[in-house]
């Protein structure tokens, strides 16, 4: 083997925007020292990107950086930025400067002219500020005063020396023809930097929808799908649908999920941090299991979001009072924050925005959403499907125990899956639906899937009570699970039956009980008969010795008397008294 | 090549009257060497040296050119009489430039 010492190839530098998502997206932000391209229609994002790459720069490192704005006023710029909690004001004293290089109307050109002069002014700034960053914005304003494509051109190669020679990482940003995707005038420049960014914005369903897409990364892998992203307080934030790692941590501590034979269904509970779905058509109770959910949070004392979608807080306390489920205490102690959303004409973008401000806000440990399905009434379902998807990442990295509603038209089993596809992300999946036989309507609960953890794989019957939702024992027959009045009857056969057995059980008890007694008694009887018996024998018995001793006792007194034997001579006085005496 | 400011001196008794511009460039840039050739050439013809002009390098003076609000060079400003203008560009378009500079009116 030949060994050539090559020197390992160094991976692009990067610096980090501070964009959520973006960062993500392009692994790790825009190149060092080299220059981005971010091209879009009007209204896209590009100058909102721009200067907040700058305010996160300014902020998160003590970066400084330069802002040349060819298209507004800098007073525009500030008043825009207004709209952010970036305070601008306050890092445009010494982090940020804004050039205003907006040619004013009245000045009168005559003949060709270039940018040295304010590369040379911003040469100077830079030295003077120490900055690594530069935004030229809205640069084709002023070059296409030069009417000249070549002359633009030559520009643009001036400005990109220019950059590379004083270590500046820079955006540039132009103007793209939303309708045709056509970069006005300034395509070469797509090949002339190290990478592209484009913006889009596009109506879909009537709403307002923002895309953006890395679509060149010299150097570097990057994620190239078109992603959603979402104007909040913060600035842009944009929305890979899958972050690249996972990194949610797993808790084995578990949470009730509303009441004992629920929790006894999942195996214990749920675990802390993981997501719940709750499908159903319209009815089955998915609110009144949710509310049940986050009354058991509050009465734990945990903090508590109870975010509704088209029907008021007011509405939904009253109606879960109905089942016994109390919210109105905890939401006036704090415990509880409701809030509920109107989804027309509301993207999924900004539903997600207040989100995270009131998770922000409340700090909830749990968190419920009831229906997560109404997000996708305005603005299509791609975009609902990805706001979903981020805002269940979300909850998990912040630990907060979610249960979410879904409605699902129809009963069907194959169509469980959710329109917004949030069913392979949840932990756990619980279904309720409607069972229809014997002219009732009954609500059935099962558990789809439930990750990580032991759970009853039977369909049970939820019912309804003034002291909330339960679930009731199950009597299958013939393969099915029975309800409502088929379950009553049943189980009123079973009380009758088991009522007989009880009396046969007790009249036999009674029997058994009279036959030992009877036995017992006559034990006793035969027992004393055996005594008396015995009694008679041993009478009998003493009466025959008696009898015997007496009798040789005579003999032997006859023999004294008689005076015959020798024997009873010797021993006259122990054994019979004196002669004359007995007779 | 740097350059000093230069100050084309006018006749004295005629200051009073006479044009005062300022010229942003960069220093031997083709465009700042041909807007100073232009302008001398139109000041020679037809202010008969009765003008005031200031050159400036922006490479020099980088700060003052972002004061004065100079963008791009070469960059005319005309201080005097008012009202002020401001032309870019290397003045090749000689009429633009004397209109700018109110010098119609003396053609004729």
């Amino acid at each position: 083997m030949n060994e050539i010492k090559r020197s390992a190839p160094q991976p692009l530098s990067k610096r980090a925007t501070g964009i959520e998502g973006f960062d993500d997206l392009s692994g790790g932000g825009l190149p060092r020292s080299r220059t981005t391209l971010v091209m879009g229609g009007p209204g896209s994002g590009k100058t909102v990107f721009s200067l907040q790459v700058l305010v996160n720069a300014a902020r998160q490192r003590d970066e400084a950086g330069i802002f040349v704005a060819f298209e507004e006023r800098s007073h525009q710029v500030m008043a825009n930025a207004a709209t952010f909690d970036w305070d601008l004001p306050a890092l445009a004293e010494n982090k940020i400067y804004i050039l205003d290089a907006h040619l004013s109307p009245t000045i009168v050109q005559s003949g060709e002219f270039d940018l040295s002069g304010i590369l040379a002014i911003l040469k100077a700034k830079k030295e003077a500020m120490n900055a690594r960053w530069i935004v030229l914005d809205g640069i084709d304003v002023l070059l296409t005063l030069l009417r000249d494509p070549l002359l633009e051109m030559r520009e643009i190669y001036r400005i990109r020396d220019w950059l590379a020679d004083n270590e500046l990482t820079a955006i540039i940003t132009v103007k793209m023809d939303s309708q045709t995707s056509a970069v006005m005038n300034y395509g070469f420049m797509q090949f002339m930097v190290d990478c592209v960014i484009r913006f889009d914005r596009r109506l879909e369903y009537g709403v307002p929808a923002h895309r953006l897409q890395v679509t060149k990364y010299r150097g570097s892998s990057f994620a190239s799908g078109e992603f959603p992203l979402s104007f909040g307080l913060s600035g842009i934030e944009v929305a890979p649908p899958e972050p690249p790692e996972i990194i949610h941590e797993a808790s084995t501590e578990r949470v009730s999920a509303g009441f004992e034979r629920f929790d006894a269904m999942l195996g214990g509970g749920l675990f802390r941090g993981s997501s719940t779905l709750i499908t159903g058509a319209p009815g089955t109770s998915k609110t009144t299991l949710i509310g049940k959910f986050a009354e058991a949070a509050c009465q734990r004392g945990e903090h508590t979001l109870f975010v509704s979608f088209d029907e008021g807080a007011d509405q939904i306390m009253r109606n879960l009072s109905s089942v016994g489920i109390d919210l109105n205490t905890h939401v006036q102690s704090g415990l509880l924050r409701m809030y509920s959303g109107r989804t027309e004409a509301h993207s999924a973008e900004e539903h997600l925005i207040k989100l995270r401000a009131l998770i922000r806000e409340q700090k909830p440990r749990c968190m419920v959403i009831d229906p997560l399905s109404a997000m996708a009434k305005a603005g299509g379902i791609g975009a609902a499907r990805a706001v979903a998807n981020r805002l269940i990442h979300m909850l998990k990295d912040s630990k907060i125990t979610v249960v979410i509603s879904a409605l699902i038209e129809g009963n069907d089993p194959q169509m469980e899956a959710t329109d917004l596809q949030i069913s392979t992300i949840a932990d756990t999946w619980i279904h309720l639906s409607y069972l229809v036989r014997s002219g009732e309507r009954n609500r059935a609960l099962t558990i789809v899937k439930s990750r990580g953890t032991w759970h009853s794989n039977q369909v049970r019957e939820l019912v309804l009570s003034e002291s909330g939702p339960m679930l009731t024992d199950v009597y299958s027959a013939g393969g099915e699970v029975l309800m409502g009045t088929l379950r009553w009857e049943k189980e009123a056969e079973e009380s009758a039956r088991q009522k007989q057995r009880q009396a046969e059980f007790e009249h036999k008890q009674r029997e058994l009980e009279f036959a030992e007694a009877d036995t017992q008694a006559r034990i006793k009887a035969l027992q004393l008969d055996l005594q008396r018996q015995q009694a008679e024998l041993a009478l009998y018995t003493l009466d025959g010795e008696a009898r015997a001793l007496s009798s040789s006792e005579r003999e032997n007194e006859l023999r004294r008397i008689r005076g015959a034997d020798l024997a009873t001579r010797m021993e006259p006085t122990a054994t019979s008294p004196a002669p004359c005496e007995a007779s | 090549m740097r350059r000093k400011p230069i100050v084309i001196p006018s006749d004295s008794a005629a200051v009073t009257a006479a044009v005062v511009m300022r010229l942003y460039v960069v220093g031997g840039a083709p465009n700042s060497v041909q807007a100073l050739a232009n302008l001398e050439a139109i000041c020679q013809r037809q202010l008969k040296g009765s003008y005031q002009l200031e050159v400036v390098d922006v490479l020099e003076q980088p700060l003052r050119a972002l004061a004065d609000g100079v963008i791009v060079t070469p960059s005319l400003i005309k201080l005097s009489p008012l009202p002020a203008a401001q032309i870019v560009g290397n003045l090749s378009d000689k009429s633009k430039v004397q209109r700018a500079l109110g010098l119609e009116e003396k053609i004729w």
